[in-house]
């Protein structure tokens, strides 16, 4: 199976990517959902994960911060572990325990597809409550760290209203903005836009693509193939848990070497 | 039959005084359960596994024993512990560990039901269970608490009358004292229906009032 297909020039010049995942294995029950997934991302970069309904992405995303304890594989974030560490002289793999995966889990924004932002806060505290109470800032830092934000993605306005008056639109900036407030090593995006009207989806690709060009690294499941085409430095093509296709956008679309991919992208491109 | 309007008449102020101690008991059990109650409830979704075992066996126990026999093992048990605290406190004690129990469950129940997706928003910005418990689904369960917590309180308001058994001087054991003297059980035992009635039905109301107030979103 291919799983390099183009030659990333960062490689080249021997850095060290920002993420680093070999083997990533997760099943549930009797059923094997990512049967060795392996893949890179540099600083700065974006990575788009495609692939069809039920092939593991977002099981992918989960395992990357541990909202799923994956079975096997290692995750490294700018070298250092993710979800263990190899203690004593034996290094054996010891797994973290919760407070010890809280402190990983920050460096990691999660995006998800519903939002779930916090009813009962207004947005600025929806923000500023990570920054408040987990980043021990003052309650003044964390509310001009929460302005700053929501700024950021056009939001300034409605600061002070609650997720129930906002659009998924609006609502999913939030959310975007509750990552950013936690100075997250990089994001990952599951579906962002798929729970959004058709009409609100353009704001949130918007803002993300503006992160993009600023240098934010980002992970993002996407069915939006131009957000793809237009943002991601690499593109991953997933069928059935495993990874099928790997390379830059215009590689994968144009030329898909595989039939899987063929298939799926003459599928969603022609919906 | 005939109501004896006089017994009637020199009853009622007699009953207010049962009733001032009611509702002090009856407000500090509710305080102190409440309180304890919550805090049980948070262990038993977010504490150490043992803890959870410890808080699960205390509410199991409360549950699955007559409110009289812990009322009386608290009055009798207390003093073998070196501490007299009186019937009055023993009555706020038992309330107290008592309605702890319920109200930990009506937590346990509406905290632990919040969306999932709540929990991993919260641990996605990096939160422990313990903060994830306190500003994220705490806040979220206390309106739809409401209606249960009003229940255990209610509950816990007629469960004072059982307090007349050690001897505690509230609304049903003071209308006691009267047919002891007056022998008009019928009119007293009316009497006393009427004032619990009437205090329930300030409570309910409050409670409603205390929901209508509480943020929706
Ligand atoms: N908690 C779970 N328990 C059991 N099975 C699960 C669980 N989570 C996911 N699955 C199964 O794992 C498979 C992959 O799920 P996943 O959500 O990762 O797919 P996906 O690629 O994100 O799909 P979609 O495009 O529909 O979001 C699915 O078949 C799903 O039913
Ligand atoms: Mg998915």
């Amino acid at each position: 199976m291919p799983l390099e297909t183009r030659t990333d020039p960062s490689r080249l010049a021997g850095e060290r990517p920002l993420l680093s995942v070999r083997g990533l294995r997760k099943r549930y029950g009797e059923r094997e959902i990512l049967k060795g997934i392996s893949f890179d991302v540099m600083a700065g970069q974006t990575m788009v994960l495609i692939g069809p309904s039920g092939s593991g992405k977002t099981t992918v995303l989960r395992c990357l911060n541990h909202l799923e304890t994956p079975d096997a594989g290692t995750i490294e974030l700018t070298g250092e572990p993710i979800g263990g560490a190899y203690v004593g002289e034996a290094a054996r793999w010891t797994p973290l325990t919760e407070s010890q995966l809280a402190l990983q889990r920050r460096k990691f924004g999660f995006v998800f597809q519903r939002f779930n932002l916090f009813p009962h806060l207004t947005a600025a505290q929806n923000v500023a409550i990570g920054p408040r109470k987990v980043l021990g800032l003052s309650r003044e830092a964390a509310e001009a760290r929460a302005a700053e934000q929501l700024a950021r993605v056009s939001l300034a306005e409605h600061m002070h209203k609650r997720p129930s008056q906002l659009s998924g639109g609006q609502q999913q900036r939030v959310a975007i903005a509750r990552a950013l407030a936690m100075d997250p090593r990089l994001i990952l995006f599951d579906e962002p836009t798929s729970a959004l009207d058709p009409e609100l989806v353009h704001e949130v690709l918007d803002v993300m693509g503006a992160l993009a060009r600023e240098g934010m690294t980002m992970i993002v499941v996407t069915h939006e193939m131009s957000f793809a085409r237009r943002v991601a430095d690499t593109l991953i093509f997933m069928a059935d848990g495993h990874i099928v296709e790997q390379g830059s956008p215009e590689a994968v679309f144009s030329a898909p070497r595989e039939e899987k991919t063929q298939r799926f992208l003459s599928h969603i491109l022609n919906r | 039959m005939t109501i004896d309007w006089a017994v009637v008449e020199m009853a009622i102020p007699l009953l207010a005084e049962g009733t001032v101690t009611t509702l002090r008991i009856a407000s500090l059990a509710a305080l102190l359960g409440l309180t304890g109650g919550v805090a049980l409830g948070l262990v038993s979704l977010g504490g150490w596994p043992w803890a959870r075992w410890l808080v699960r066996a205390y509410v199991d126990f409360i549950r699955g024993t007559p409110l009289l026999i812990q009322i009386f093992i608290v009055f009798f048990g207390l003093p073998l512990m070196g501490w007299r605290p009186g019937e009055f406190w023993s009555g706020v004690i038992a309330l107290s560990l008592n309605c702890a129990a319920y109200v930990a469950e009506v937590v346990r129940g509406t905290v632990g039901a919040v969306e999932k997706g709540q929990t991993e928003a919260a641990k996605s910005i990096g939160m422990t269970q313990g903060r994830i418990l306190l500003y994220v689904l705490l806040p979220q369960s206390i309106r739809p608490m409401m209606p249960a917590l009003t229940n255990d309180v209610i509950t816990l308001l007629k469960n004072t009358s059982l307090l007349s058994v050690i001897s505690v001087y509230e609304l049903t054991r003071s209308g006691q004292a009267i047919i002891a003297t007056h022998f008009a059980p019928l009119e007293i035992f009316a009497l006393l229906a009427i004032y619990y009635y009437a205090i329930i039905s300030v409570l309910s109301w409050i409670s409603r009032v205390i929901e209508r107030r509480l943020p929706a979103w």
